[in-house]
């Protein structure tokens, strides 16, 4: 400001702005000498509850710079408020919302992002891992290496979020105001809240692929596992990416055919829910897959506690599954800041948002995406991805005192990998299941839906690179809409069109 | 789907007896489907566990898992057992007039 010659266009200690008009020349030098951007405006703005004040002028939360407004008196400067925007996560969501905001908005924005580590991994390539398919640090890069330049990147804790004041309180101690606040912070493992689970046997006879040290260290105990009761439990919904412990069956089965002992390994799947597949086409169209691959599964098995010690799993209907070896897919809940901020969450610590504009319901400058929301649909990266497209938009409309109108439609898609270097693909949404037809270009494909091709297989393979260099960047896939496409589905399958899933 | 009577009431419920409409429900429609699934009578208990499940279906658009119940409707894990043998999530959805709780696939 200091080649401006005395004349400050706002005071950052008072935030009073300049106002105009001022000759025309003396404008043009200013403007000539700030980097700027011109805007064409029909009507002159007023900030909010500031009516008494002269028009021409936005009273800022933050000076930032010069626009140009071309308005039909003279000419006049304004000072464009610099929105806030606060992002706690910087996982898939996290990342990509930010990077997408941030081309938007440039630095009429002041984008913060905050995660208590600066690692990034690529979550799906957690299932890779057990079987040698992936190394760990093929699989992890920096968080902060994600984001765009001009994002303001920090590793902290956070503590709480008190949503009526607009204040993210951190651990150790410090507070960060908000504009907008986007809740990204994905979704936790909570093995200690299932009884015995965490004890003699954790990391020895009992492992979760879910975190980055449970799949190397399973990856381990694999190797030497040659006989015995494998059991892959799901201890209840909702889980991040609910097909991944049918992949890891599938997986297992090929694994352990590959190393000659799988006629040793009985493979056991219990799940809480009353089938493997319980969307009636996929169940129809798919019952045969597990049988095929040997898997017993037991259903409607809702664990109550662990006994590692004598190998066994004990529903709370007493029912018991004994186990050599236990891959146990642990609860889940919001991280654990959610809990202690005021109206932010429900029973579990997810976000409570609405389904279509992903909106919290604690206060409307605050959304969520991702596995962080409770939203009825998937958490999985492809969710968190369609997500993205309605929070831009809505937080654009929030940002201008607009109505929401980007609505989200609960849209995911997932791979599922059946071994021997084939995949299922499915996409569906909140009220069409997972349907027969072709993907992403209708009737055409290439990919197969509900279907096991070798083609799934290797665009999921391809996927790891798209989503470091395409999706988390904020770019557009080609072809790939975030709103479910009924053309190429065969929706004459579905008994209940339209029916909530 | 197919298309039965509750109480005189036509209503279309799915081959494994939920309701394709949760809106065609009534409270008065309860009992007949507890005695169809073996259950005589519906006791307070279990009326706790069928309204907590069908406020939170409406609310949030699915039902809620054992934890939830466990941890909010007010009748611990163990009673939800006795209360619907084989498991409360699917019985007292099908009674509650919502949908089973469902995986992605």
């Amino acid at each position: 400001m200091a080649g401006l010659g005395g004349r400050r266009p706002a005071d950052r200690a008072t935030r009073r702005p300049l106002t105009g008009p001022l000759p025309q020349d003396e404008f043009d030098r200013i403007f000539s000498r700030v980097p700027h951007r011109t805007v064409d405006v029909d009507v002159v703005s007023r900030a909010p509850g500031r009516s008494h004040e002269a028009p021409g002028v936005v009273w800022p939360q933050r000076v930032c710079g010069f626009a140009r407004m071309r308005v039909r008196r003279a000419p006049a400067i304004i000072v464009a408020m610099r929105h806030r925007i606060v992002i706690l996560g910087a996982g898939t969501g996290g990342t990509l919302t930010a990077n997408r905001l941030r081309r938007v908005y440039g630095d009429s924005a002041e984008i913060t992002v905050i995660d208590r580590d600066d690692r990034h991994v690529y979550q799906p390539g957690l299932l890779s891992v057990p079987f040698g398919l992936a190394e760990p640090d093929e699989i992890v890069r920096p968080r902060h290496a994600q984001l765009h330049h001009g994002i303001d990147f920090r590793v902290a804790e956070a503590d709480r979020v008190e949503t009526a004041t607009n204040i993210v309180h951190l651990a150790d101690g410090e507070t960060i105001g908000y504009d907008v606040l986007i809740v990204a912070t994905g979704a936790a493992l909570l093995p200690e809240e299932t009884e015995g689970l965490i004890g003699p046997g954790w990391d020895e006879t009992v492992f979760t692929f879910y975190t980055l040290e449970g799949a190397v260290a399973l990856r381990d105990a694999l190797r030497t596992f040659d006989r015995g009761r494998l059991v892959v439990n799901v201890i209840d919904m909702p889980i991040k990416c609910p097909v991944a412990p049918l992949e890891f069956c599938f997986l297992a089965d090929w694994y352990l055919r590959e190393r000659g002992v799988r006629d040793d390994v009985e493979l056991v799947y219990a799940t809480p829910l009353d089938g493997a597949f319980t969307t009636p086409i996929a169940a129809e169209r798919l019952a045969g897959l597990l049988a095929d691959k040997g898997v017993i599964v037991e259903t409607e098995f809702a664990t109550g506690q662990v006994d590692a010690t004598n190998g066994r799993l004990i529903s709370w209907d007493e029912r018991e599954i004994p186990f050599d070896l236990l891959v146990t897919i642990p609860l889940h809940g919001g991280a654990a800041f959610i809990a202690r901020s005021p109206g932010l969450g429900d029973e579990l610590g997810f976000v409570t948002a609405d389904t279509a504009t992903l909106q919290s319901r604690a206060a409307p400058n605050v959304f969520a995406i991702g596995d962080a929301t409770n939203v009825p649909t998937s958490k999985a990266g492809s969710v968190t991805h369609f997500e993205a497209e309605t929070l831009i938009e809505n937080i654009g409309h929030f940002l201008d005192g607009r109505e929401l109108t980007g609505s989200f439609d609960g849209h995911s898609n997932c791979f599922i990998e059946t071994g021997f270097h084939r995949a299922l693909l499915i996409d569906f949404n909140y009220d069409v299941e997972p349907l027969p037809g072709r993907y992403p270009v209708p009737h055409v494909g290439p990919l197969p839906l509900l279907k096991e091709s070798r083609l799934n297989h290797l665009a999921k393979l391809a996927f790891q690179s798209i989503y470091w260099h395409v999706l988390l960047p904020g770019r557009d896939l080609p072809g790939i809409s975030s709103q479910l496409q009924l053309a190429g589905k065969e929706t004459e399958l579905s008994a209940e069109p339209g029916a909530p899933r | 789907m197919t298309a039965s009577t509750l109480i005189g009431v036509p209503v279309q419920r799915n081959a494994e007896g939920f309701f394709t409409d949760p809106h065609q429900w009534t409270e008065a429609m309860a009992d007949e489907i507890a005695r169809e699934n073996g259950i005589d009578e519906l006791t307070d208990r279990q009326w706790i566990v069928i309204r907590f499940m069908r406020n939170a279906y409406l609310e949030n658009g699915s039902a809620p898992s054992i934890r939830t119940l466990g941890k909010v409707s007010g009748v611990p894990i163990k009673e939800l057992y006795q209360l619907f043998p084989k498991g409360p999530a699917k019985l007292a959805a099908k009674i509650a007039g919502i949908p089973k709780p469902r995986g992605c696939i």
